[in-house]
């Protein structure tokens, strides 16, 4: 797919590259009718479907909502759940909720920084690991709390975070939904 | 509706029509107040907060341009207090980017620079934020200054509303906001763009101007937009 | 469905947990089960098998009951038993549980908790009374505990117009922070024209340090759902949606369960009731925004925009959903609404402070022994809260100062903690009531740090839309900044004062209008603290976060 110059939105049925992910987002199409306002809906679908948002996604939501391009990508923007980059094929998120802030998360996050070279928001130059921060993942009882690879763990301490990225880094990832499209 | 209501508007009794916004009745009266995102026209944002005026009873200050008038309104433009929180947010709009009036297209001709100059902002009491921000000169006739852009997106409503293109809209969130032209991509290369050059003339400041002005050669023509959306809004072609 | 039919399955359920021996309630709640919980139910099904028990005994995956820190926790009750807390259970301790209580009889003490703490006593469950008992995937469950019986009740009893005036007589207010009058809103959208209404159920919680609603969904989801019925009936809606934040999968699973087994069971959908009430719930999931907690931008959201707010008026009530009028409450405020039909809004209006009846849940985290989830009266005090239910400061500590209402909250000092805890009380501490957090922070906190962090909160989720809190939140954490690393003068503390009250007066929608109260209220109570950080001021005061 051409970065410059995306093709005028037409209206059509189906994706032509024939991806199967795609099929996940027609059928959330079709389950709210194609519905304009379903927009945010059909994002979360691709997410999940693809790990992130490219044009060829975006332009496809576009086409089948008939919405302007510019509305789509300002909409997938505006919320952090929507990532335009690919992400690692780990994830860590440390939570700097304010619970958590008041059991030092932020130390936690510094010393995943300095192990593995990475501000949150970013990936390592290998794609194996993404760094991420969260606003507050609602296990205060917990805090500090970090979330690796969607498996929340309490009470943390750095360097027992480091070491249990460092053991899920050398475990191979669970089959990626999120690989980009080919 | 042609039903009139009486407001108090610094301590004169007017007359309004119910559908009006204050911001209508206060330039009827020909009361001066600054505004930034407002254009007659366009659908009203709310967001320069830079007509916000004193309304007896409400707990803080109301934009003019989102409130509709009652009866028995009381309403006072100009207090001291407005008058400096009005400074205040050009302040901050000053600061937040990086607006260079000496080098700029429209310095003379500037929306911002004139609420300035009314206000009597004098300096900046604020840190320059100094984003790092780009150009885009890729359009045939036009270029987009992201450092002069002020997100009061005028832009984005013409050509929703006018021109019907939805070209531009913005992306991101917060001190991270910009004006985009569909996903993100250089002008130039704009499936959807007529450039039919609304935007650049609504732009209140120098974000978005013709190509080839130089410095304070760039006046805007608001003339033809607000004939065109006069014409529509009242629909006074008959054809 | 009817309200017979109804009767039956809930005396049905209740012979079939009144034959068991006992029930084994093991919590599983984001928080407990982040903690083990799962191991530890397998654990008890394992050995219970192994015992011989399946038939006598039964395991049940609850909701939360709110000593999240002494998590798992399991609860041992049955008809001729003594009910039995266990906390901090492990695999090993859940099989020491089996073989020792259940199968010898004798409670295992080292895992016991005292159910006499004040930790359970000073509480009152009227929201949460379901929580942590009720398995939240069966209906059954919910029903043989009054489920849906004020649904079926209102239908059949009451007139919209009198389920109004039995919210507005129980004094219940707004438990999404700002406290405004639930019955007089629902009788604003009863009363507005419109073919089409809606009801929202706000279950957005976006408040750092804060997991009531993600508790209530994820324990009760029924009861958040019967309120809405109530709510949709009330005021003349046949539409609701439950607006849940993106963070909370299993909330948003248990709620998306509870919503067919409801419309299996004919309490929700078409003629609930047999009555010609129709009503139906969807889910709609949130992207990660803390401004969409705002009403207009939650709207703007439902309808898959951008969630930016807008100015009101026009207010929800007359115009909101595709310009319909629209209710829109929290999902705790709707978790009240079935006990108070149940049991009569005298009943509820009893309980609380003269302007702030009933209960409220806080989140109460920090530096605090028992953090966890609590419902306490109106009314209670800060020292209440803080001592007994809390169990005091950790680690020899002192207490300096609670923050309610997150990032648009304050801090309260320690010469406040005997302040009642209501809308009002809170409001003239230059903090809040909020949604409920309540995070506890001891003599090593430093405040100016903690506005730093608030305001970094707050620059971030600014949705940009209006210029005093785009640019104001930014300019404002830049002043912090620079007087945390000591380079400010008393003349950027002006300045930053000065931009606090505008940026609170001139901002469009509430997450402008409050992110300087963490400043404000800080600035109010420890003073000294900032001007400790002044260029050329003298080190005294707390020491920095990062010094401590």
């Amino acid at each position: 797919m051409s970065v410059n110059a995306p093709p005028r939105p037409k209206p059509e049925t189906e994706h032509p590259s024939g991806d199967p992910r795609f099929k996940l987002i027609d059928r959330t199409l079709k389950r709210l009718q194609h519905r304009q306002d379903s927009l945010i809906e059909v994002l979360h679908t691709a997410q999940e479907a693809f790990g992130y948002l490219d044009d060829d996604v975006l332009i496809y939501a576009a086409q089948q909502l008939k919405l302007p391009l510019s509305w789509v990508y300002g909409v997938a923007t505006f919320y952090h759940f929507f990532s335009l980059k690919p992400g690692g094929e780990h994830t860590c998120i440390v939570c700097l909720g304010t619970a958590c802030y008041v059991k030092k998360s932020g130390e936690i996050l510094a010393a995943l920084e300095k192990e593995f070279g990475i501000k949150p928001g970013q990936t390592t130059a290998d794609k194996k690991l993404s760094l991420a921060q969260a606003r507050c993942v609602g296990s205060c009882g917990l805090a500090p709390v970090v979330v690796i690879d969607g498996g929340v763990h309490g009470r943390e301490m750095a360097n027992e975070t480091v070491a249990r990225v460092r053991a899920a880094l050398a475990h191979v990832a669970a089959p990626a939904a999120g690989e980009p499209a080919a | 509706m042609e039903t009139v209501v009486t407001l108090t508007l610094n301590g004169e009794m007017v007359s309004a029509r119910a559908d009006q916004t204050l911001l209508d009745v206060i330039r009827e009266q020909k009361i001066d107040l600054p505004t930034l995102c407002h254009m007659q026209g366009l659908s009203e944002r709310g967001g320069c907060r830079l007509c916000v005026v004193e309304v007896q009873g409400a707990p803080r200050p109301m934009a003019a341009c989102v409130t509709p008038v009652t009866e028995g309104m009381v309403v006072r433009t100009h207090t001291p207090e407005l008058e400096h929180q009005r400074r205040l947010v050009v302040e901050l709009l000053l600061a937040e980017r990086n607006h260079v009036c000496a080098v700029c297209v429209v310095n003379g001709h500037c929306d911002l620079q004139w609420a300035a100059a009314k206000l009597g902002v004098a300096s900046v009491r604020y840190e320059y934020l100094h984003p790092d921000l780009t150009m885009d000169a890729s359009h045939a006739r036009f270029v987009l200054d992201h450092n002069r852009c002020i997100l009061c997106t005028r832009c984005v409503r013409v050509c929703d509303e006018v021109e019907g293109a939805h070209t531009w809209d913005i992306a991101g969130r917060g001190i991270k906001t910009r004006v985009i032209t569909d996903l993100s991509r250089p002008w130039g290369d704009s499936p959807s763009c007529t450039s039919c050059g609304k935007c650049v003339q609504v732009c209140p400041t120098g974000a978005l101007f013709e190509k080839g002005a130089t410095v304070a050669e760039m006046t805007k023509e608001r003339d033809f937009v607000g004939w065109i959306i006069r014409g529509r809004t009242k629909r006074e072609w008959t054809w | 469905m009817n309200r017979i039919e109804l009767q039956a399955i809930a005396d049905k359920e209740i012979e079939r947990q009144q034959e068991l021996k006992c029930r084994v309630l093991c919590c599983a709640s984001t928080a407990c089960l982040s903690s083990g919980g799962q191991e530890v139910r397998k654990a008890l099904q394992d050995e219970l098998k192994a015992a011989g028990l399946t038939k006598d005994v039964q395991v049940v995956a609850t909701g939360c009951k709110g000593l999240c820190s002494r998590g798992p926790v399991v609860e041992v009750t049955g008809p001729a038993q003594e009910r039995v807390l266990y906390a901090n259970v492990t695999a090993e301790a859940a099989q020491q549980i089996v073989r020792q209580h259940l199968v010898g009889g004798q409670p295992v003490n080292d895992y016991r908790l005292d159910a006499d703490s004040p930790f359970f006593t000073k509480q009152v469950r009227v929201v949460l009374s379901n929580s942590g008992i009720v398995d939240p995937e069966r209906i059954e469950d919910y029903i043989a505990r009054q489920g849906y019986a004020a649904l079926g009740h209102a239908l059949r009893e009451m007139t919209p117009e009198e389920v109004c005036l039995a919210i507005r007589r129980s004094g219940l207010r707004g438990r999404g922070g700002a406290g405004y009058a639930t019955g007089l809103k629902w009788d604003l959208v009863r009363k507005a024209d419109g073919r089409d209404k809606y009801v929202i159920a706000n279950g957005d919680e976006g408040d750092p340090g804060a997991y009531m609603d993600r508790t209530l969904m994820e324990s009760d989801p029924h009861r958040v759902l019967e309120g809405m019925a109530l709510a949709g009936y009330a005021v003349g809606a046949e539409q609701g949606f439950l607006y849940v934040r993106g963070e909370y999968p299993l909330a948003v699973k248990r709620l998306e369960r509870a919503i067919k087994a409801a419309e299996r069971q004919g309490v929700l959908g078409s003629r609930i009731f047999d009555s010609n009430f129709n009503f139906r719930v969807d889910i709609r999931i949130g992207a990660g925004a803390f401004v969409c907690g705002e009403e207009t931008a939650l709207m703007s959201s439902i309808m898959g925009r951008r969630g930016e707010p807008r100015p009101r008026p026009p207010y929800p009530a007359q115009s909101g959903l595709w310009n319909s009028p629209t209710l829109i409450n929290n999902v705790e405020t709707f978790g009240n609404i079935a006990p108070i039909i149940l049991n009569g809004p005298e009943w509820y209006a009893a309980m609380g402070t003269e302007k702030s009846k009933g209960t409220k849940i806080f989140a109460l985290t920090g530096n605090v022994n028992n953090t966890g989830l609590i419902e306490v009266p109106m009314g209670i005090t800060l020292r209440e809260i803080v001592f007994e239910i809390g169990g005091g400061i950790p680690d020899g500590r002192t207490f300096k100062a609670a923050q309610t209402g997150g990032p648009s909250g304050g801090c309260i000092p320690a010469e406040y903690l005997d302040t009642p805890v209501d809308y009002e009380s809170l409001t003239a501490l230059g903090s809040m009531m909020g949604s409920g957090g309540l995070i506890v922070m001891d003599d090593q906190t430093s405040m100016v740090d903690v506005a730093k962090f608030y305001m970094e909160f707050c620059m971030d989720e600014s949705c940009g839309k209006c210029v005093p809190c785009r640019v104001g939140t930014a300019q404002m954490h830049r002043l912090l900044s620079r007087l945390i690393a000591g380079e400010a003068s008393a003349a950027d503390l002006a300045t930053l004062e000065e931009l606090c009250r505008m940026v609170k007066a001139l901002s469009l929608c509430g997450l402008g209008q409050s992110a300087p109260n963490p400043i404000l209220s800080t600035l109010k109570y420890f003073r000294a603290e900032y001007e400790a950080r002044l260029k050329s001021g003298a080190a005294h005061g707390a020491p920095s976060q990062e010094a401590a």
